[in-house]
């Protein structure tokens, strides 16, 4: 594994006007690795993620202070092309949302608005997007009929793909199998395996034992902080703080 | 006396079924009595044929003609600025000042009686610009009047687009003309359309903005410039000044069948939109 950051923040605070969701924050996450931010809701997880991509711009009466760097740059930097970041560091969200087309315009979406028209090069990235996303078998016979009509597995895999066919760098996924059977969040964890060998992967986990079963290190969030960090093998099974052991053990959260 | 409640509930339920009948029924009895007195009257020479002697012979093509052109020339000019309106209502501004008097004057639009906008399309378009009683000036006119339509459902129909199309777009690398391209629009053009057609129907139907606008003559329009009588006009006057009542009926057994067919055949239209997505 390449030790080296790929995304290095430092010093992140975030506020939602007066309500401040980020306290103090720093990590890194490392080149092809899986790397879980997990903690009770309200923790802070979720805004992680919209800080890193900007996502949270979106939202009025937001602010950050601290760093973000992706591969040594700041993100918040104003001279940061924002639909760039967004196709370098592409974000699953909780609840699976296909829009309301096909399954092949679903996943040409972000190449077409990036600009590519040849129909050869479409169809090849969006046959490659989903065979990394282990849907391809499933879906091949039907991509021109509408998305919404698949499962939420399918669903939720489709949206990774979707993520895939930018061609991204950094992949990013808010609890993806909060909404999903057991089956289905296999398949999904089984997929993220194999997709780490070519990306960075972060995710918020709908749970401690998803943490521990994809991640390679993982970071504990509580109201805002960060509490702790390390490789998932140490941290679940001897963790160094007592707030981290009380969480992992379920004794609140 | 107190009714127990199990009578209430039949009572109830007796007034409000007999209420929906009524309504139902004066609907059929309207459209079966002018259906019946003025389909004898439609034959293709009546579609076919330009008027004669003020009406009283020939057929009615010149109006079905000033119809469409007056109806098209209001559409083409309402729908953008309306669509446009609604766009920037609800993607370009957060609600504020600003978005409340835009509503309010759309509301406000909404409610002047049709009469109202005749006289002001008369004042502006007809004398102040020029523009004489004609084609352009009805059309213009009516735009101004269904404006208002146009922009409340529009913005309704975007406002129900799930909110996550959009950041799904933006997480993809999209910009906000990208989103509202390729993850709005397409989900809220149903609706749009739904919009344009109850404008389109409102045009069709209009007698008192076009009269002064547009004028009555009934020779074929020959460009934007002329003056012109839609269907609606036409069978008011026929009717009015009592010419023919029988071809004032036909006139408006064909305006019915008109909007009947813009109606089904836009619901067709959507539902085929829908399916192909959903």
């Amino acid at each position: 594994m390449d030790n080296r950051a790929k995304i290095s923040i430092k010093n992140l605070n975030f506020f939602y006007n007066d309500h401040q969701a980020i306290k103090d924050v720093s990590l890194d996450i490392k080149y092809n690795e899986i790397y879980a931010i997990f903690g009770p809701a309200n923790s802070g997880t979720t805004t992680i993620l919209k800080a890193i991509n900007r996502m949270c711009d979106l939202i009025p009466g937001t602010r950050s202070e601290g760093e973000i760097l992706l591969d040594g740059r700041d993100i918040r930097s104003p001279d940061f092309n924002i639909t760039e970041l967004r196709r370098r560091v592409g974000i699953v969200f909780e609840e699976p949302v296909p829009l309301p087309m096909s399954i092949f315009d679903n996943i040409a979406y972000g190449p077409r608005m990036s600009g590519i028209k040849n129909k050869a090069v479409l169809a090849e990235r969006v046959e490659k997007s989903l065979r990394m996303a282990v849907l391809w078998d499933e879906v091949k016979d039907k991509l021109h009929s509408p998305a919404l009509r698949l499962s939420g597995g399918q669903q939720q895999r489709l949206c990774i793909a979707r993520i895939l066919a930018l061609e991204p760098e950094v992949i990013m996924l808010d609890r993806p199998c909060a909404a999903l059977d057991p089956i289905s969040t296999f398949q999904i964890e089984e997929s993220l395996k194999l997709l780490k060998e070519r990306f960075t992967i972060i995710i918020v986990p709908h749970n401690i034992q998803q943490a521990a079963r994809v991640a390679d290190r993982a970071g504990f969030m509580l109201m805002g902080t960060l509490v702790e960090e390390g490789d998932t093998d140490r941290m679940f099974v001897n963790p160094r703080e007592q707030k981290t052991s009380d969480y992992i053990t379920g004794r609140f959260g | 006396m107190r009714l127990s409640p199990k009578k209430a509930q039949i009572i109830a339920k007796t007034v409000i079924w007999a209420v929906a009948v009524v309504i139902i029924l004066l609907l059929i009895f309207i459209m079966a009595y002018i259906l019946a007195k003025g389909l004898p009257t439609l034959s293709w020479q009546f579609l076919s044929e330009v008027p004669r002697d003020m009406g009283r012979s020939g057929g009615i093509l010149s109006t079905i003609v000033s119809t469409l052109l007056v109806t098209a020339v209001a559409v083409v000019v309402a729908t953008p600025f309306g669509v446009g309106t609604a766009f920037f209502l609800t993607e370009y501004t957060r609600e504020g000042r600003v978005t409340r008097i835009i509503r309010f004057c759309a509301g406000a639009l909404a409610a002047i009686p049709s009469i109202v906008y005749g006289l002001f399309g008369f004042i502006f378009f007809v004398v102040y610009l020029k523009l004489g009683w004609s084609v352009i000036s009805g059309g213009l006119t009516l735009a101004v009047m269904i404006l208002p339509t146009i922009i409340r459902t529009s913005e309704d129909a975007i406002r129900a687009v799930h909110p996550m199309y959009r950041d799904v777009s933006y997480s993809l690398g999209g910009t906000k003309w990208q989103t509202i391209v390729g993850a709005v629009a397409p989900s809220a053009l149903p609706g749009i359309i739904t919009g344009v057609i109850l404008g389109i129907g409102r045009c069709v139907a209009e007698t008192a903005a076009v009269i002064l606008t547009a004028g009555s003559a009934l020779r074929m329009p020959t460009s934007l410039f002329s003056p012109a009588r839609t269907m609606a006009v036409h069978f008011y006057i026929l009717a009015r000044e009592g010419i023919s009542m029988e071809r004032a009926y036909g006139t408006a057994a064909l305006l019915i069948i008109v909007i009947l067919i813009i109606n089904v055949a836009a619901n067709i239209l959507l539902e085929k939109f829908v399916a192909k997505s959903r």
